[in-house]
């Protein structure tokens, strides 16, 4: 096949991925975005294959079948509360695959360049395996976290910002170092350091960000795993990867924000860690007080005389696999007239839209849930918000004390309604560390046990 | 400690201070539970039923009031009784009494309380703070005062409440009047206009407009300017020319309603009188007249209080005792205020009271204290309006910002387009052509990524990142590139790059689809 049809190929997958991500705009053009994208990778497949591939077919068909029937295997299996899991570890294998694409490529003595191209190539080679690195260590750890493998605490080396430096620097200067050798022929040794440096610092790296930091560690790894991508198409002077890894990229860019937006953080704060640890001031003057509890049956009572329903869910509740009792629960409510909205919070969850899921799963309509900046104007008409297992969203330390840990953060008005209650195993803080106010507020009442046991005893009690 | 409930022995009073319902409550704050036999009969609990909850039934009220430690009550203690000793008598020193006592209007009973060195809560007093609705006891009786009077007017009245028109003919609904909207007025405003009547509200105080008109009722402005939220949520004495207005506005009214309910309180004074003879002599006859302060004295100069009488035609009730009408509800509710007053003053759950003067709660309600007179108390800090705008805020110097002078944020911009611009012309000018049309690739792509993102919904980025994660396995394409090698472990590395990579593909996507086809309407 000539190059100019590859080339047509590798425009036509193009346009067909930027489809695919412009059709989650909305969930009903999201499923054809879908197959827009699974269409752009077959088209690219192929032309790839007919086009380059030349010997080892036996080999290639087997790599692709026996990855595929895994991969199938995979989605088939994952439960909705482990997506964060499943996305970690996807994205550390695209990780891997820039490792090894860079350093099969930089070994490859058919690949020849000379002058500046040299130099240019060596970085890009040099780019591609750092970030691959990065992205692979770092994944696999966020997976280790995520999994409940790792410990989601934050481990905080003492001096770590040095450490960082000193990583970074070094790997600075194995580039160098590199790209000299490289040019004389040489350049292995570098190369390896520098993957154990990247490798370590992926480590260090997500070893050092809270359990309620993640959403943002997961999207920041996605957007690792494009510019992974991104650099790799430089490095074999391919637009088709390039253009992908920049659209993956971008994207992943654009969640980061998004989630430090929501959480009223700064990029830079959240990647250095130690989120929570830190602060002393965390329950000093202290929103103690008495805090109601209420019993399931006087909750049932509650709900069946409102009228206007919010329930807020939380990480608590993937925990507890509540969802679907939630739906019960809506379903009830929807039938007796109440009108039952779902307020979800940007980071709640330990991914971006990981609530959204996990209520599409359990049957909950999309069009009675709504985000953070579409309801809290509707708080104060609310006569019941649920709060499962949520805690720093709601808190409204956010808003009243600017000493807060948490102060600025955007949240969910919960307490403006006139009865909140808060589901939770016990009253321990959240991730921040902050004590929460809304607790000892005088329309909020408590009810402690496991979430899904909790609303289920509501459920036959309506 | 033991707590004691007697018979209430005031007659025509059918409420008791605990319910079966409300003595497990007591039981599992440690507290044992005595109820006089016969003390829940007025309002339908048997003494069975008591036995049932966990409470013990004793036959004779000597040893009740003996034996106990908290005497819970409707009614305050009887001075003078009909049958044997008197209530007050049988008091001893030490013992809490927890009733309604009227501190401001019983001088002489808070002196006798206080000779006997006993602790006296006065379920009255209860501040009116949010903190204590639940203790909130005058509101319970308010609430269900204001329904009675409505059933009472109801039962005196010729006519429907609500309008029909028949075969027979059109009756017209009926009007009613409530004057003052608190507890009792809005429980009566809302009963009768659940029994399909016209209602009208007046108050005093502005504020409470907005909880009348949320239950569909008019309210009647006053063309005047006066405010007349006083302390602690209650109306205050308004001025002479405001009372004329009013009164004018309430004479126009009488010859149109057919019923009014009047709820007009001022804490520590006489009942306002607010409807003359005059004004009754105007209503069309038939018309009933519902007086709630007809215990201090009437809103309605006709009224005679525990009486319903006839003048000119309108029937007037004067009926004090309306709670205890209704003995069972209001039992109930009564029972659960003072089982959160305990709850309250009983922290550990161990059955110990601990009568604690640094709470505003437990200070307000507590009138005598070991023999010695702790009413009245300090005035409670917040109203339950919101305040009067106080003095404008003063702008403290020191609030100034001290830190650096932050520059605009259009020099940051400008500074961070310099450094991009001249990063880019930097590698122009080095790096040869083929790099240059790869980068415009690039920087192009990202771009379109950024425009197209921000334009996911937020509800799809879990499958966002699933699906970008499966596209960026484009990364395939370099192992495919390198796979045909003639050096065969670059082959095998590849190989085993096209499988992770294979993984990923298939996985997102499947994944994708799967997230997807549950999102649905």
């Amino acid at each position: 096949m000539s190059a100019g049809i590859v080339t047509v190929a590798y425009i036509g997958a193009s346009i067909l991925f930027i489809l695919a991500l412009g059709g989650l705009s909305h969930p009903e053009t999201a499923r054809r975005g879908n197959l827009y994208g699974i269409a752009g990778m077959g088209i690219a497949l192929l032309a790839t294959l007919s086009g380059v591939v030349t010997a080892n077919y036996g080999l290639l068909i087997g790599g692709l079948v026996v990855g595929g029937a895994i991969g199938l295997a995979l989605a088939r299996r994952v439960q909705m509360t482990q997506m964060p899991e499943l996305v970690a570890i996807l994205h550390s294998l695209v990780g891997l695959a820039a490792m090894l694409v860079g350093f099969a490529n930089f070994m490859d003595p058919n690949v020849q360049y000379s002058g500046v191209e040299a130099t240019i190539h060596d970085v890009e080679v040099y780019l591609g395996i750092l970030i691959g690195a990065v992205t692979f260590s770092g994944s696999v750890i966020a997976f280790g976290k995520l999994s409940g493998r790792i410990s989601g605490k934050p481990l905080v080396l003492p001096a770590r910002h040095w450490l960082n430096l000193v990583l970074l620097l070094a790997s600075i200067w194995y580039g160098i170092e590199f790209v000299e050798q490289s040019a004389a022929g040489a350049g292995l040794v570098p190369l390896v350091i520098m993957s154990a440096i990247a490798l370590l610092f992926g480590i260090h790296m997500v070893m050092a960000i809270g359990g309620a930091d993640m959403p943002v560690v997961i999207s920041m790894l996605n957007s690792y795993s494009g510019w992974a991508a991104a650099a790799t198409g430089f490095m074999l002077s391919n637009d088709l990867l390039i253009v992908t890894g920049a659209l993956v990229g971008s994207s992943g860019a654009i969640l980061s924000y998004i989630m430090c937006r929501a959480m009223n953080r700064r990029f830079l704060a959240v990647i250095a860690g130690g989120f929570g640890t830190s602060t002393g001031v965390a329950a000093a003057d202290g929103a103690d007080g008495e805090v109601d509890p209420i019993e399931a049956p006087e909750a049932a009572m509650l709900l069946a005389d409102a009228k206007e329903v919010m329930i807020v869910p939380g990480y608590g509740m993937a925990v507890a696999q509540a969802q679907h009792t939630v739906f019960e629960l809506t379903k009830q409510l929807k039938d007796k007239g109440v009108n039952v909205r779902f307020g979800i919070h940007p980071v709640a969850g330990r991914m971006p839209g990981h609530m959204n899921v996990l209520l599409a799963e359990a049957n909950v309509p999309y069009d009675i849930v709504y985000e953070m900046d579409e309801i809290n104007d509707d708080f104060p008409d609310i006569d019941v918000s649920i709060v499962i297992g949520a805690n720093d969203i709601v808190n409204p330390s956010a808003q009243d004390e600017p000493d807060s840990p948490i102060a600025g953060m955007p949240v969910l008005e919960v307490w403006k309604g006139r009865t909140t209650f808060v589901l939770k195993r016990s009253m321990a803080t959240g991730y921040a560390g902050v004590q929460n106010p809304l607790f000892f507020k005088e329309n909020t009442r408590m009810l402690f046990g496991d979430a899904r046991d909790s609303l289920g005893e509501v459920l036959r009690n309506l | 400690m033991r707590i004691g409930v007697p018979r209430e022995t005031h007659s025509g009073e059918k409420r008791v201070a605990t319910t079966p319902d409300v003595v497990p409550g007591l039981l599992k704050l440690g507290f044992e539970v005595a109820v006089e036999s016969g003390a829940g009969d007025g309002a339908s609990f048997t003494d069975q039923a008591y036995r049932d909850a966990g409470a013990a039934i004793i036959g004779s009220a000597d040893e009740l009031w003996s034996r106990s430690d908290i005497i819970l009550k409707v009614r305050a203690p009887e001075t003078v009784s009909d049958s044997g000793r008197d209530e007050l008598d049988r008091l001893r020193e030490g013992q809490i009494l927890i009733s309604f006592l009227w501190p401001g209007q019983n001088p002489e009973l808070l002196n006798r309380l206080a000779e006997k060195r006993l602790t006296a809560l006065a379920m009255d007093s209860i501040p009116r703070i949010s903190r204590a609705q639940k203790l909130d006891a005058l509101s319970s009786m308010a609430n269900i005062a204001g329904y009675r009077a409505v059933i009472e007017a109801a039962e005196n009245f010729g006519r429907f409440f609500m309008g029909q028109i028949t075969a027979a003919g059109k009756v017209p609904p009926a009007k009613v009047l409530v004057i003052g909207a608190g507890v009792a007025g809005l429980s009566a405003i809302g009963t009768a206009k659940s029994m399909g009547a016209i209602v009208r509200a007046f108050d005093t105080r502005p504020e409470v407009r907005e909880q009348v008109e949320s239950m569909d009722a008019e309210f009647l402005m006053l063309d005047f300017e006066e405010e007349g939220s006083g302390a602690g949520g209650y109306a205050r004495v308004m001025s002479k020319e405001f009372i004329e207005a009013e009164m004018a506005l309430f004479r126009q009214q009488a010859e149109e309603v057919d019923i009014i309910i009047t709820t007009a309180l001022i804490p520590g004074k006489p009942a306002p009188e607010l409807i003359t003879a005059d004004m009754v002599q105007a209503m069309k006859p038939g018309s009933v007249i519902v007086d709630l302060a007809a215990e201090q004295g009437g809103n309605c100069a006709l009224t005679e209080p525990d009486e319903l009488v006839t003048r000119h035609g309108v029937t007037i009730i004067g009926y004090t005792d309306l709670p205890s009408r209704l003995a069972s509800t209001s039992s109930q509710l009564y029972a659960t205020n003072l089982r959160h007053l305990l709850a309250d003053m009983c922290p550990e759950k161990n059955g110990e009271v601990v009568v604690d003067m640094e709470d505003e709660v437990i200070r307000g309600a507590t009138v005598v204290r070991d023999g010695e007179t702790t009413w009245p108390p300090p005035a409670p800090k917040v109203t339950a309006a919101a305040p009067p705008p106080s003095a404008k805020p003063t702008v403290a110097p020191e609030t100034a910002p001290v830190g650096k002078k932050r520059a605009p944020a259009w020099v940051s911009r400008l500074i961070l387009f310099g450094l991009g611009g001249l990063g880019l012309l930097g590698l122009g000018a080095v790096a040869p052509p083929s790099f240059m049309a790869h980068f415009t690739v690039f920087v192009l792509a990202c771009f379109v990524g950024y425009m197209v993102v921000w334009n996911v919904t937020p509800a799809l980025h879990t499958p966002l990142m699933s699906v970008t994660n499966a596209i960026s396995s484009i990364i395939i394409i370099g192992a495919l590139l390198q796979i045909s090698s003639d050096i065969p472990w670059i082959a095998w590395v590849a190989g085993f790059t096209v499988l992770i990579t294979s993984i990923n593909i298939a996985g997102g996507f499947a994944v994708t689809r799967r997230m997807l086809a549950m999102f649905r309407k």
